[in-house]
């Protein structure tokens, strides 16, 4: 038993559903409670789709259980066979189903429909979201597509889009037309957007494309081995990697076409002198394995930031992200605890974060601005605009998203030279926020307290001092200071401490 | 045209009673229409949201699977929450294996959980479908729980499990639980059980205190301390049409239950409102003095908002549970005509006044087949239908214009104030759409 305030991933059927909802032409039977229900509203609210996800719900209740709860499987089966005349089905349990053991797979086999019909094995009490979304996907492919003759031109499918994915919709338009210039077409695209149909074609393609490593990457090691397809590896977020990306493609295919990179302005935007106040910030990461290594890349080379700190949520990446986290001199987190990433973030006092909807909770705790560059995300992480992540309009839209929290460079001088001014001061947040500024200092942060520590006591001289810093440097300083305290071995700060501190970790 | 039609007044000929439709007998032994199908409808966990909001120092630990916690945050992810007073216990394979060990373990997670929220008095272990399906005994959980933090913290359990409970049966099988525990009184008293936003609860208790009733209690309280008593000579009164276990469990305590319409829009609340200064022996003088000023306030706020709805058709999904008394206030103070009214679950005790006074003519349903539903509401193609989120944007899209259900447990809409508020609730999205300039069909 484990105790859970939020979650990062759903269980493993809410992974199957986002590939039912991704695609076309397919259902989804779920032999499930009703209640479980619930997971439409994620595709028709959180994603604002405009029809219900593909998923007929058996809906037993207590009073079915020692009854016939495989009749009633089988009748929602034959109904949703009869109302959707679907290309194919995907059948099984979500957790309470699972207890139970009906077997959905069994006895949607012994029904005889004239489609194919593919049983889902997705194990709820150890398995999340990913797995459940990755396993399906190549379950699919694993029945649907066969070994064909490869396309004359050169072609490559688009692996790993679902339905309810972090930028999905955007970063699949942007690398499509990056291939196109490069002179490849894509075969299909799966599974958003594809039918069962569409699938079974995968085999022609020569090479794929690997977005999305959490929800595609058994189906590519699939269809390499079994389909002779490489695929690529580099996940084109950021500027360098969007032209290392170019580069593998190159490899892969052979194309030599010249790349327009007028569109990429995140380079020059991040070198022009307004962005000089972004040396140095102090960033914590934490979101899918995935996301996490190309932002920390993306944060410390390409806009400049210190990365205090890096982790994911999926085990499944836990060796890759623990590697990069050693190259980058930090201790990696791995941990699906919300407790655990609120309390190393509450240590780094990292200036900014770079993390998941759930990260947003803990900024907003501790009064640190959040950038959402990962999964799970909310209703307003699916923006109306084009917005992706990857390719080189990807690098621009990073560049917006991550320094709009931040207060803007100016203004971080007007809050230092006019600390107490009515206009700009701690309390009132970044000016471009307007909306969100407290109208009081009584809703400041956590940090905001009288600093405590074990080893070291803040004189209130010092502690005067520090309220003087404005909020977004002061955890800092304060972290700061008392490292500086505790590596000296002095058990109390003063102000000449704080100031001499201030001097030490001068850059 | 919408905008055309809008365009008559016809506020006031509706603001006296006499325009009301005729109840033609009232839809109270209409036939119902059962049918057994896919549900699109949150299981009782979903109550939690409003609870931890209401009883300021009690905390929800569902003992269940990741998609509890799942269900918990996606209904919740409409608000960021810094302090979640709710959380899972979730179960892993090992505690599949041996129901010892999960008891041990649930042990385990509430020391730590109390120990960090030094602030909980209140601990709510809440089942769900795996914990009634592997037979994991709460209530024994919750005894042995109770000896090992009394007198500090209380510990009670229910399910809401989707198994056996339906979104806002949720906060129906809490309240049960709390009611056994109550201390006994010999003392006449009123207690009005169901959560209502502190604003609300406010009004509600300043009107009693205005009808000259004395010893007023709420259930649930604000907190542990409150002094709610029951006994032989308790009346209650709920103020939400979802709490059948806790009527069975205050009438198993010797309460009188006082059966009146819900105390939704003008209507209903002075039926609700008149029913209990009945029982308390007000004076007719007394209850205009106190209710005449709120009425005309209330009438008037119906009628400016409800222009949008007047001569409009409504269809209910069974949802909240609120169907049946929403029902009776927009046919009645909002001049719509209700086509279906479902809802999850139907019990006379409860439902029988409000059903009463809704004129005949919908459908009533009971349960769900959703698929069904669905062809009978294109089929009938309301101006307005209340429906659940995950059908919401669905419908919207094929031109149907929806009021999603879950706002009405979110938002202050009893009692004679908001009585504008709820009938604005269903007028906005008719209004938005003339806005945006869709063609109403």
């Amino acid at each position: 038993m484990k105790l859970t305030v939020w979650t990062y991933e759903g269980p493993p059927h809410v992974g199957a559903m986002r590939v039912a909802t991704g695609m076309k032409g397919l259902h989804y039977v779920l032999h499930a409670p009703q209640g479980d229900t619930y997971a439409d509203l994620l595709f028709t609210m959180i994603e604002r789709r405009d029809h219900r996800p593909p998923v007929t719900y058996t809906t037993f209740q207590a009073r079915d259980l020692g009854a016939d709860t495989a009749g009633l499987f089988k009748d929602a089966c034959q109904d949703a066979y009869d109302r959707f005349l679907p290309e194919a089905i995907i059948v099984g349990a979500s957790c309470t189903a699972e207890l139970i053991q009906d077997d959905p797979g069994g006895l949607a086999e012994t029904m005889g429909l004239p489609i194919p019909v593919i049983p889902l094995e997705l194990p709820s009490y150890q398995r999340k979201e990913n797995f459940g979304a990755d396993e399906t996907f190549f379950q699919i492919v694993k029945h649907r597509a066969k070994p064909m003759e490869k396309t004359e031109r050169v072609s490559c499918n688009i692996i790993g889009p679902t339905a309810l994915g972090f930028r999905h919709r955007d970063d699949v338009a942007e690398i499509t037309n990056l291939l196109y210039e490069l002179g490849i077409e894509v075969n299909v695209t799966a599974p958003m957007g594809a039918t069962p149909a569409d699938i079974a074609k995968m085999g022609q393609a020569h090479f794929n494309v690997l977005l999305y490593p959490e929800t595609g990457e058994t189906a590519a090691r699939h269809c390499e081995r079994t389909f002779d397809q490489p695929y690529t590896k580099t996940i084109p977020i950021g500027a360098g990697a969007t032209w290392d990306f170019i580069e593998e493609i190159r490899q892969l295919s052979g194309s030599t076409n010249e790349i327009d990179s007028d569109r990429l302005r995140q380079t020059w935007w991040s070198r022009s002198v307004d962005s000089t106040y972004l040396t140095g910030k102090r960033v914590f990461l934490f979101g899918d394995g995935t996301h996490v290594k190309a932002a920390a890349r993306v944060a410390r080379d390409e806009m400049g930031f210190e990365v205090v700190g890096m982790g994911c949520y999926n085990r499944e990446y836990a060796r890759d992200v623990r590697a990069l986290a050693k190259e980058y001199g930090v201790e990696a987190l791995i941990t699906d605890d919300y407790l655990l990433v609120e309390k190393t973030i509450e240590e780094l006092q990292p200036e900014m974060i770079l993390g998941t909807q759930m990260e947003r909770h803990i900024g907003k705790r501790l009064g640190i601005p959040c950038a959402v560059i990962s999964a799970p995300v909310h209703v307003q992480d699916f923006p109306a605009r084009y917005s992706p992540q990857m390719g080189f309009e990807g690098a621009n839209v990073l560049f917006d998203t991550w320094i709009h929290p931040l207060v803007m460079g100016l203004e971080e001088h007007l809050l230092h030279m006019f600390r107490e001014d009515f206009e700009f001061n701690d309390a009132a947040g970044p000016s471009h926020h307007g909306g969100h500024a407290p109208k009081k200092a009584a809703s400041a942060p956590v940090i905001e307290e009288a600093p405590v520590n074990d080893n070291v006591i803040w004189l209130s001289d010092a502690e005067r001092e520090l309220k003087k810093i404005p909020f977004f440097v002061r955890g800092k300083a304060r972290r700061n200071t008392e490292s500086y305290a505790n590596e000296r071995g002095l058990n109390q700060i003063s102000v000449d401490t704080l100031y001499e501190a201030k001097a030490h970790f001068a850059r | 045209m919408e905008i055309a039609r809008r365009a008559p007044s016809v506020g006031a000929s509706r603001m006296t009673d006499q325009s009301r439709p005729p109840i033609a007998g009232g839809c109270r032994s209409a036939p119902i229409l059962k049918q057994r199908g896919q549900r699109e409808v949150f299981c009782g966990l979903t109550g939690i949201i409003w609870l931890h909001r209401k009883m300021q120092d009690a905390f929800f630990l569902v003992v269940g699977s990741r998609t509890c916690a799942h269900l918990l945050q996606s209904a919740a992810g409409v608000m960021i929450f810094a302090e979640p007073r709710f959380g899972t216990a979730i179960l892993e394979e090992s505690d599949l294996a041996g129901l010892n060990d999960a008891h041990a373990e649930l042990d385990r997670e509430v020391e730590t959980l109390l120990s960090r929220r030094p602030d909980i008095r209140q601990l709510f272990l809440v089942g769900s479908c795996p914990s009634e399906v592997i037979k994991l005994d709460l209530n024994r959980a919750a005894e042995r729980l109770t000896q090992a933090y009394a007198p500090k913290v209380r510990v009670l359990e229910y399910s809401g499990s989707g198994i056996e409970t339906t979104f806002t049966q949720g906060e129906d099988a809490c309240l049960a639980a709390m009611v056994p525990v109550l201390p006994k009184t010999e003392e006449r008293n009123l207690v009005v059980v169901g959560a209502l936003p502190d604003v609300v609860e406010d009004q509600m208790l300043g009107l009693l205190d205005g009808l000259g009733i004395e010893n007023v209690q709420v259930l649930p309280a604000r907190t542990i301390d409150a002094d709610v008593q029951i006994g032989p000579n308790t009346v209650f009164a709920l103020t939400q049409p979802f709490l059948g276990e806790t009527h069975a469990a205050m009438l198993r305590r010797g309460a009188r239950h006082l059966a009146a319409p819900f105390p939704l829009g003008e209507e209903g609340t002075t039926a609700w409102l008149s029913v209990i200064a009945k029982e308390f022996g007000v004076s007719d003088e007394l209850f205009e003095k106190t209710t005449d000023a709120p009425r005309r306030r209330a009438r008037q706020a119906v009628a400016q908002a409800a222009e949008a709805l007047d001569g409009k058709s409504v269809f209910f999904f069974p949802d909240s549970q609120l169907e049946i008394p929403l029902a009776r206030f927009l046919t009645r103070e909002c001049g719509m005509s209700a086509i279906e009214v479902g809802m999850p679950y139907i019990h006379d005790a409860i439902h029988g006044p409000d059903l009463d006074l809704l004129p005949a003519g919908p459908q009533i349903s009971e349960g769900q087949d959703v698929d069904l539903q669905l062809d009978r509401c294109r089929e009938a193609r309301p101006d307005l239908t209340v429906c659940g989120l995950g059908l919401a944007n669905p419908l919207e899209a094929e031109g149907l214009s929806t009021k999603w259900a879950i706002e009405l447990v979110f938002t202050p809409v009893h009692f004679y104030e908001q009585a504008g508020d709820l009938a604005s609730l269903f007028a906005r999205p008719l209004r938005r759409k003339a806005i945006l300039g869709v063609a109403a069909e």
